[in-house]
């Protein structure tokens, strides 16, 4: 028996980054990056492994200290927990490689602003977060993912310690208590209504009480506000655009799916006797406008950073399509949109991811952030140049891409009920993508002026290179995913 | 070799060399080019395998499952065939002028790159078993070649590099929403044969009309069927190799080959026929074969006038596809090669004229025939092909569009031929009188490649379209040979029409 808890994963991957986190706080400022990036192949293999037992066997419980729900605290891994923690396994780690070179090669410029200082626990506790919150099977235990992962991410946006950065962190941190303040009430008056937080317990007693009925709208609203759905994404831009690239990455990749995802999981799990198709839609609308600010204001942008962090906006503005194509549609559509909402999740996540960590490698080389400033970089970092380029192709939803899979997966649910409308945000959608990745693209033919800066360490380019081919790989390799995703 | 991985060995053998030459350096250009002839003539001798294989009735197919429902399928068929070799064939010939062509100029191994993904596409849209696979390497080709559109980085290159994405991509969405709403109609559709539409439900016509409309907007774009071909004429700043691909293989050639595949084997040269598609495609195609000559008319630029009258040759193709019946099928099926090698001549003989004498316009073009007489006899060899003059390849296409028409019962065609013949004279014979019949006054503008030696210029640039010429000669002395484009045109007719009528 004890052999085979050790062999668990599941306590492991929520233990394994708070060890190396604490570890890296010992050691001190900067350091821990080696433990760090250790830490996470070995998460993604207990990740990958999770995977393939969940697809394989179905869903399993998980009781912490082998004391079971009603008192213990209990963890759930079902296929989208696990497809969750996978997503975030796979993008964590070329970060962390990324990170490693990108800190060692601030420290040695005047031009760029440190942060090294505690990225390394603060990463590790925000990796922690996620899984706990992934795996969690009551409403109070998914609200400590949720509150432990705002405070990692507000002090990851701050870490420069740049006045512009501290103060889109303080904006950060009000969006993110509020965010969570409002979960919390819900969760009281849900406890209130029924004296009972786990998940399973709940499912059948939830009705339609004007109580509840609150909680769920309390929840919905605050969730929504920390996933930066149109008009409350106000908090993002500057937080993502502002941080040290590393961070951008993270948190772009990331942090905002862990609260989409809670959404989806209550949305579709135990609030499902009270979601109406008219909040479903009012949800995909508020999707749809942030697809076309998003990408407008990305248009507009200046610099490079505040570009690529404007079409998350965009493109978490994809995710909210899937409230109206499977709420009340036919299985057929619903488990389409299903698919398709999650594997944009995972294939954002790397091509952001990607695009953050290419962008950060031309912004350390060219010394300034500014999409006009780009004219020579191209031809000193063409693989940073090249991995932006094929994230542009996952972010613009063509073949063969993870986000085309995605798209088509939403397209084609779209279309099965009847729902046209939302096949038209997504084509349009993808044309702004374009018109954005291009406004980059083409300043790489632009003639060379004289170069002025270095290059950057190979393993940044790398990095932002096996993110971006992750996401088109996922493109022609979607079908073990996706049957994850039908798990439990 | 497993059948499979044939028509997958032909899309990797440009990619793959495609990606080591991103990863050379500059001034390696030796091993540049030895890696782009070795992919060449790779894919050259695969394919002829599978030529003898086609003849034999053998099946190759590549299939791997994207997700449940949606395949990646690549299939050596007749149609993919005739459209693989012209391709293989043609970007063999030009990566030779390319590489005579860009000599010394910066920014070559990033040219030679998209130039193997651009082939890539190509072979992928010629081989794709179904319309996902078919849109997947259409945007390819797209992304492929807006860097070769924009090559040279000049304001007027990112300009028409712009207008080029613009266009394409927004053909691209289109053909997405058209594939995708089929696809919820009809699951996936194969293309088979005689289409796979034809026993949908009656009251699907409607919807199926729309698709319709939607795919081949999508595809007209690329074919640039009027009035979305305003991208063509733009994108002529591309060096002289790239507009050649562009206009005899890759882009146009994709948008008008999808026409054809779209038409036969999707929904079926005679379910399309009873649902009321043809007449209006037809009347579209004219309608671009005659406001493309008519422009073609009036540009003073010499690669601006092969433009537009690429515009109106490509149309051929689609009118052939709109006419029903076997015999216009062979015209416009024969008419996808034909056109190819005309018109990859006349692009290398501008692109000669411009790199040689530093001559772009048709009024500068004076005696050119004296001090570059091999260019100039293939360039009016291609030429005359264009206007249809026996025994030349456009001679036939122009023949079997006719009959075809007659058959089709839409005389109407033939005066729209009729007219385009004269036009297509009207535009290329005052050029050809110039070459060779007015004196030279003057120096030439700018004298890049001096005559040495014998050779008018350099030997890799004057190669290419001396023996795309001759194949314009061949294609139509030799038409009733076998394994001519037109003996393959014949076995696709045959293929595609259930009553047989020779």
């Amino acid at each position: 028996m004890a052999t085979t808890e050790l062999a668990d994963p599941i306590p492991w991957l929520v233990l394994l980054p708070l060890a190396w986190a604490t570890a890296a706080f010992v050691l001190g400022p900067g350091r821990g990056g080696r433990l760090a990036v250790a830490g996470l192949a070995v998460q993604a293999a207990l990740a990958l492994a999770l995977a393939a037992e969940v697809l394989e066997a179905g869903p399993r419980r998980y009781a912490v200290g082998g004391w079971a729900a009603p008192l213990g605290i209990e963890l759930l891994a079902d296929g989208l927990a696990a497809f969750m923690l996978a997503t975030t396994a796979a993008v964590a780690l070329p970060v962390a490689v990324y990170a490693r070179g990108y800190f060692r090669a601030v420290s040695r410029s005047d031009a760029h602003p440190k942060g090294a200082t505690w990225f390394w626990p603060l990463t590790g506790y925000l990796v922690a977060a996620l899984d706990v919150l992934f795996l969690a099977a009551d409403l109070f235990n998914l609200y400590v993912g949720l509150e432990l992962l705002g405070l990692a991410a507000v002090g990851l946006t701050a870490l420069t310690g740049e006045r512009a950065a501290v103060a889109a962190a303080l904006r950060y941190l009000l969006a993110s208590l509020l965010g969570s303040g409002a979960y919390l009430m819900g969760v009281a008056l849900v406890y209130g209504a029924y004296g009972t937080v786990s998940l399973a317990t709940l499912a059948p007693l939830i009705e339609p009480l004007p109580a509840v009925a609150l909680a769920a709208g309390l929840m919905a609203a605050g969730l929504a506000l920390k996933t930066a759905l149109f008009p409350l994404h106000f908090w993002l831009p500057p937080a993502h655009g502002g941080a040290a690239s590393p961070v951008s990455a993270l948190l772009s990749a990331l942090v905002v799916k862990a609260s989409f995802y809670l959404l989806l999981r209550l949305w579709f799990g135990i609030y499902a006797p009270l979601t109406t198709a008219a909040a479903a839609q009012l949800l995909g609308a508020l999707g749809a406008a942030a697809v076309v600010w998003g990408s407008v204001q990305a248009l507009r942008q200046e610099r490079l950073k505040m570009l690529v962090a404007y079409s998350t906006v965009a493109q978490l503005g994809y995710l909210f399509l899937v409230f109206p194509l499977a709420t009340g549609t036919g299985p057929a559509a619903a488990a389409a949109a299903w698919g398709g909402a999650l594997l944009q999740v995972l294939a954002h996540g790397l091509a952001k991811a990607a695009m953050f960590a290419a962008a950060g490698a031309m912004v350390l080389a060219a010394g300034r952030d500014a999409v006009a400033g780009l004219g020579g970089v191209g031809a000193r970092l063409p693989l940073s140049l090249f991995a932006f380029a094929l994230a542009g192709v996952t972010l613009m939803g063509l073949p063969p891409s993870g986000g085309f899979t995605a798209k088509w997966l939403l397209l084609r649910a779209a279309l099965a009920s009847g729902q046209w409308w939302w096949a038209a945000v997504l084509v349009v959608g993808g044309l702004l993508a374009a018109a954005y990745v291009f406004r980059v693209l083409r300043q790489a033919f632009l003639p060379v002026e004289a170069a002025s800066t270095g290059g950057v360490p190979r393993s940044l380019e790398f990095a932002a290179l096996a993110l971006a081919l992750g996401g088109v790989l996922l493109g022609l390799f979607g079908e073990r995913p996706l049957a994850l995703l039908g798990v439990g | 070799m497993p059948d499979g991985l044939l028509p997958l060995g032909v899309v990797l053998s440009s990619f793959v060399p495609g990606l080591a030459i991103f990863f050379l350096a500059e001034a390696r250009h030796r091993l540049r080019s030895a890696l782009n002839l070795a992919g060449a003539l790779t894919k050259l001798a695969l394919i002829g395998v599978m030529l003898w294989g086609v003849l034999h009735d053998r099946d190759y197919v590549f299939s791997h499952t994207v997700l449940p429902g949606l395949d990646l399928v690549l299939r050596a068929d007749a149609l993919a065939m005739l459209f693989v070799s012209l391709s293989a064939a043609l970007w063999f010939f030009t990566t030779l002028y390319a590489i005579g062509y860009l000599e010394g100029s910066p920014q070559r191994s990033r040219f030679f790159g998209f130039f193997s993904l651009c082939v890539t596409a190509t072979m992928g849209i010629a081989m794709a078993g179904n319309l996902f696979s078919f849109f997947l390497f259409y945007e390819l080709l797209t992304l492929a070649t807006y860097p070769l559109v924009v090559h040279r980085g000049t304001e007027a290159a990112l300009r028409a590099g712009r207008i080029y994405l613009a266009y394409t991509l927004g053909g691209g969405a289109l053909l997405l929403v058209g594939t995708a709403w089929l696809y919820a109609l009809a699951g996936q559709v194969d293309f088979v044969a005689g289409g796979s539409l034809a026993g949908l439900p009656e009251e699907a016509a409607g919807r199926l009309r729309l698709v319709f409309l939607l795919l081949v907007a999508g595809l007209g774009v690329k074919a640039a069927l009027v009035p979305l071909h305003g991208w063509l004429p733009v994108a002529m700043v591309a060096p002289a190799p790239v507009s050649a691909l562009l206009h005899a293989v890759a882009v146009v050639k994709a948008g008008a080959f999808g026409i054809v595949r779209v038409v036969y084997e999707v929904y079926g040269v005679e379910f399309a026929q009873s649902l009321g598609l043809l007449v209006p495609l037809a009347a579209a195609a004219a309608l671009t074969i005659v406001w493309g000559s008519l422009r073609a008319l009036y540009q003073d630029d010499l690669k601006r006038r092969l433009a537009y009258s690429t515009v109106s040759q490509v149309a051929y193709i689609a009118l052939g596809a709109a006419l029903f019946g076997p015999v216009g099928t062979i015209g416009g099926v024969v008419h996808l090669v034909h056109q190819g090698v005309m018109k990859i001549t006349l692009f290398f003989c501008a692109g000669n004229y411009a790199e040689t004498l530093g001559v772009h316009r048709v009024d500068e073009l004076d005696g050119a025939g004296r001090r570059m007489p091999a260019t100039s006899v293939a360039f009016t060899v291609a030429a005359f092909g264009m206007i249809g003059l026996p025994p030349l390849a456009g001679f036939v296409s122009k023949w079997y569009l006719g009959l075809g028409a007659l058959e089709a019962q839409m005389p109407w065609v033939l005066a729209v031929l009729a007219a385009s013949s004269l036009l297509n004279a009207a535009y290329f014979l005052p050029v050809v009188h110039r070459l060779w019949f007015r004196p030279r006054a003057g120096p030439w503008p700018q004298e890049h490649i001096r005559a040495r030696g014998g050779w008018e210029t350099s030997r890799l640039l004057l190669v290419p379209p001396l023996a795309t010429a001759a194949a314009t000669l061949g294609f139509g002395l030799f038409a009733a040979g076998s394994a001519s484009p037109l003996d393959w045109a014949k076995l696709v007719a045959a293929r595609e029409y259930l009553q047989w009528v020779p």
